[in-house]
């Protein structure tokens, strides 16, 4: 029998051939190659949140073949000596060994808690930039609370995360949970008592919290983030305005190769900053705070950043407690209700509503593909830039004792500027930023007005000093520029954005590469030459 | 509109021969509403110095991403690690988490790096445009869903069959209520007494005698040593909890108490101002040890009435006890009045004696709910 020759060079072909036999997938793929993207550096905050939840999921899975969230008591018996023959829940001890007896556990212990703390980050300002350049509003209200929702369910997911090693702060940040379950009215001994499986902190929490850190929080993070990039994808991305871009066009990139490959090398940066972090920066020694203990806690007990503005709101609220008498028994309703149920609540509604309030307002009913620039939608970015103030003053109280501490301030003056700061910092920002913004706009209609300002003064036969200014657009026979109309683009402000300066020459010491030679001024004809030699 | 993108790319006969890649590209780019407005090599010429220059470098980037990974294997593998004994300092183990971190970073740059400069530098830029074809879809489509969802509905009839539409909605809800009370009834726990637990778990510590066959429990240490009053110097103070079986545990987690010695003058201005306090004051004058102190000794729970940190941090000058999580600071002096931060009630006092043998015991279990407030708390 002859033996068919096997041939490597027709072997894509032959794949590709057998692929779309069966899945008809030449057309998709087609689209998906061509696809345009369209660029911009801050298109890219999304992109360090995405990156880092794969390398959660990544490291986590490791972290999981070797951790064990039982609350049973055991005596430590593992490689680091100063907690040897110490009681604690065998979560610690084997959060312990992945420290300090599995080759390579730290690190990946490490990166796992700076990707998460990066990947809230990185939430919080991709949060940011959609507010401020208006990218939540139709056609993408969805998409926004989807990200909501992602931020809240990051939130969750972390904070489960760090109670889960069972250390001396997980287990003052899961009291202190109790507490803030506790103060919900009405049921909340109910939810406590359930959640908990009894009395905190009984024997059960670890477990619950752990198959919702491992399977169901990760899992539900997963199904939304498919979702959050997938209408990203369908719905196309915004665009900044510029040259040649309207609202129903994409100017940018065709996805693969260039786009594609900017991509992938960035997700490896991301992951070399993880993992630089990871190996080189400490982040929560669990041996140095020792087994949770309900007796102990210590000076400066932190949160991770992301609960941080939390623990400020709770530290600021005033000790007013309700309590009142109905049918004969007596009821209280906490202090700490406020900063950690309602806030929380507020902080979660008002956003979530935002896109459909300023669509009312503004009795905007048309689709958005392009963004604005913050400066000219100054209402809101005041809106924006108070509610982020709000957010700065409550994640700097919640770290009000380190400040009191290193800087030799009072404790109780830090809570009080904290008190004063909250109720006057954001309506300041308000006021501040709306005033900025309508500087800025004024400052591009004037250079679109009379141009880009040179630097250089002219005195006039008069004796006045003026400066000289060159004009974007043409000039008529009185040196007046023509009109131009502003497009919600960047107005160039100085003269190297002009083109003043000459091109870079590129090169380390010396040049690599000669710029072109100036033109030679034009020859005068040789006879006109020999008229004035003679 | 002979702007529209796509329709700038000029029409490619696919069927011709000899078509370069690049014109089959672009009959794709057609169907696909792209256009190409602006597409330019970097180095229009190849092999010049400048694009040798960047190819160098980009070598260079990849081969630093496999020396960085090789160096992290050979640390991984040979690097000072001894998973029985961590050695501190001089073993050099310190460095071993830093080093594998740095070459794997050093290896993940390189490759990050090296991938960013290819992509940026050596292949062509390029502007291109597609439509959007965004909103809604058309009428035509509009009107045909909507006839076909509401032909649909015929077909099912289910508004013609009311009965049918009672039942199914009475079906829908009982096995909704089914799916919701599974989980509900799985995890939920009554929080008051039950015949599981007859006291309430609310209102009830380690100090409870019944932990001790009706005897009052003593205080002890983590150890499970009782405490004399010499044991404490004046103005100290000794965290302590009840000396049961597993008092110590976090199986008592509401049970840590504080037990101060407060200094002659202190503890005299705590009695005046313990008048104020049926539970808690003198009964009878002449004795020093008929209230909840003894001499003076007084007790406070350990667990903050505002979220049931400890609040462990005292103040010998001020006789101030400070819980760091949330800044709240209790007066001592003053029955443990809350004087700063959230707050709002002051911490229990533990009514204490010393029995026969010297020790200190608790004359009874607190007064009142320990740690944060709940609803049902009763207005004390």
């Amino acid at each position: 029998m002859k033996r068919r020759k096997f041939d490597v060079k027709a072997l894509p072909a032959a794949t590709a051939n057998a692929v779309d036999e069966r899945f008809k997938a030449a057309g998709p793929i087609r689209g998906l190659l061509n696809k345009v993207f369209p660029d911009h550096w801050s298109f890219l905050l999304g992109e360090i949140a995405l990156f880092s939840f794969i390398i959660l999921l990544l490291t986590g899975t490791f972290l999981t073949l070797f951790f064990d969230p039982s609350m049973t008591e055991v005596i430590y018996n593992g490689a680091y000596a100063p907690l040897r023959g110490q009681a604690m829940s065998h979560a610690y001890a084997t959060s312990l060994d992945i420290s300090f007896a599995v080759r390579g556990g730290l690190i990946v212990r490490q990166m796992h808690h700076w990707a998460a703390l990066l990947f809230l980050a990185a939430i919080v300002v991709h949060m940011f930039r959609i507010f401020f350049t208006g990218a939540f509003r139709k056609p993408r209200e969805l998409n926004w609370i989807i990200g909501l929702l992602l931020f809240w369910l990051g939130f969750l997911e972390g904070f489960a995360g760090y109670s889960l090693p069972d250390d001396a702060l997980s287990g003052t940040g899961l009291r202190i949970a109790t507490g803030i379950m506790l103060s919900i009215p009405i049921i909340g001994t109910w939810v406590t008592t359930s959640l908990f499986g009894g009395e905190f902190p009984g024997h059960v929490i670890l477990d619950r919290l752990y198959i919702a850190h491992v399977l169901l929080v990760p899992g539900i993070l997963l199904a939304l983030i498919t979702v959050h990039v997938g209408l990203v994808f369908v719905q196309k991305h915004t665009q900044w305005p510029g040259p040649g871009r309207t609202n129903s066009n994409v100017v940018g990139e065709r996805m693969f190769p260039r786009y594609a490959i900017k991509q992938g090398g960035f997700f490896m940066l991301v992951f070399a900053v993880v993992a630089f972090l990871g190996g080189l920066f400490q982040i929560n020694p669990i041996w140095l705070f020792g087994p949770y203990r309900a007796a102990v806690v210590s000076a400066g007990s932190q949160p991770d950043w992301y609960v941080m503005f939390l623990d400020g709101s709770t530290r600021l609220m005033p000790a007013w407690e309700l309590r009142f008498s109905l049918f004969g028994h007596g009821y209280t309703l906490p202090a700490i209700f406020w900063p950690t149920v309602v806030l929380p609540g507020i902080l979660t509604v008002l956003p979530l509503i935002y896109p459909f309030i300023e669509a009312r307002k503004n009795r905007d009913t048309s689709r958005h593909n392009l963004l604005n620039r913050p400066r000219d939608v100054p209402q809101r970015t005041a809106l924006g830039m108070m509610a982020v103030s709000f957010y700065v003053v409550l994640l700097v109280s919640g770290g009000n004792d380190i400040i009191a501490d290193k800087f030799h301030i009072s404790l109780n003056a830090m809570t009080w500027a904290g008190r004063i700061a909250i109720l006057v910092v954001p309506p300041l920002a308000y006021y501040i930023t709306h005033r900025i913004a309508l500087g800025l706009q004024q400052h591009d209609r004037e250079v679109l007005a009379h141009g880009v300002e040179t630097g250089i003064i002219k005195r006039l036969p008069n004796g006045a000093f003026v400066e000289i200014h060159q004009p974007l657009a043409p000039v008529d026979e009185h040196g007046h520029p023509a009109h131009l109309d502003y497009v919600g683009w960047t107005v160039p402000r100085k003269m190297n954005r002009l083109g003043a300066l000459g091109p870079a020459i590129r090169g380390f010491f010396r040049p690599i590469e000669r710029p072109a030679p100036p033109p030679p001024p034009p020859a005068l004809p040789a006879k006109e030459r020999d008229k004035i030699d003679a | 509109m002979s702007h529209e993108p796509g329709h700038g790319t000029p029409a490619v006969d696919l069927s011709a021969d000899n078509l370069t890649n690049r014109q089959i590209l672009e009959a794709g780019l057609r169907r696909d509403d792209i256009e190409i407005v602006h597409y330019e090599s970097p180095f229009p010429v190849p092999g010049t110095k400048a694009e040798r220059r960047i190819e160098r470098l980009v070598a260079f980037l990849f081969f630093l991403a496999g020396a960085g990974a090789i160096a992290f294997v050979a640390v991984y593998i040979w690097g000072p690690f001894n998973p029985d004994e961590y050695t501190f300092g001089s073993g050099g183990e310190d460095w071993y988490t830093p080093a594998l971190g740095f070459c794997l970073a050093l290896a993940l740059f390189g490759i990050g790096m090296g991938v960013l400069v290819y992509g940026r530098k050596l292949l062509p830029h390029e502007i291109a445009i597609q439509d959007r074809h965004d909103g809604a879809s058309s009428d035509d489509d509009r009107k045909i869903a909507a006839g076909t969802l509401g032909f649909i509905g015929e077909e099912l009839g289910i508004q013609r069959r009311p009965l049918i539409k009672a039942t199914l909605g009475l079906g829908g809800l009982g096995l909704g209520l089914a799916a919701a009370a599974v989980p509900i009834g799985m995890m939920i726990k009554d929080p008051h007494p039950t015949a599981e637990h007859p006291e309430d778990p609310y209102f009830e510590t380690g100090f409870n005698p019944r932990f001790n066959d009706g005897k009052p429990v003593r205080l002890v240490r983590e150890d499970y040593t009782p405490i004399r009053p010499e044991d404490v110097s004046i103005g100290g103070q000794m965290t302590a909890f009840p000396g049961i079986p597993g008092g110590t545990t976090n199986e008592f987690a509401d049970s840590p108490i504080l037990l101060i010695h407060l200094r002659d003058n202190d503890a005299q201005t705590l009695r005046s101002n313990l008048k104020n306090y049926s539970k808690n004051a003198l009964t009878n004058p002449s004795d020093p040890n008929s209230g909840s102190m003894w001499n003076n000794f007084v007790v406070y729970s350990k667990i903050c009435t505002h979220a049931g940190c400890p609040a462990s941090l005292y103040e010998q000058q001020t006789n101030r006890l400070l819980c760091p999580c949330h800044q709240s600071q209790f007066l001592i002096t003053d029955n443990a009045r809350p004087i700063f931060g959230p707050a709002t009630r002051r911490l229990p006092m533990l009514p204490i004696d010393v029995d026969g043998e010297g020790y200190f015991v608790a004359k009874g279990d607190f007064g009142v709910a320990i740690g944060p407030a709940f609803w049902e708390r009763p207005t004390q």
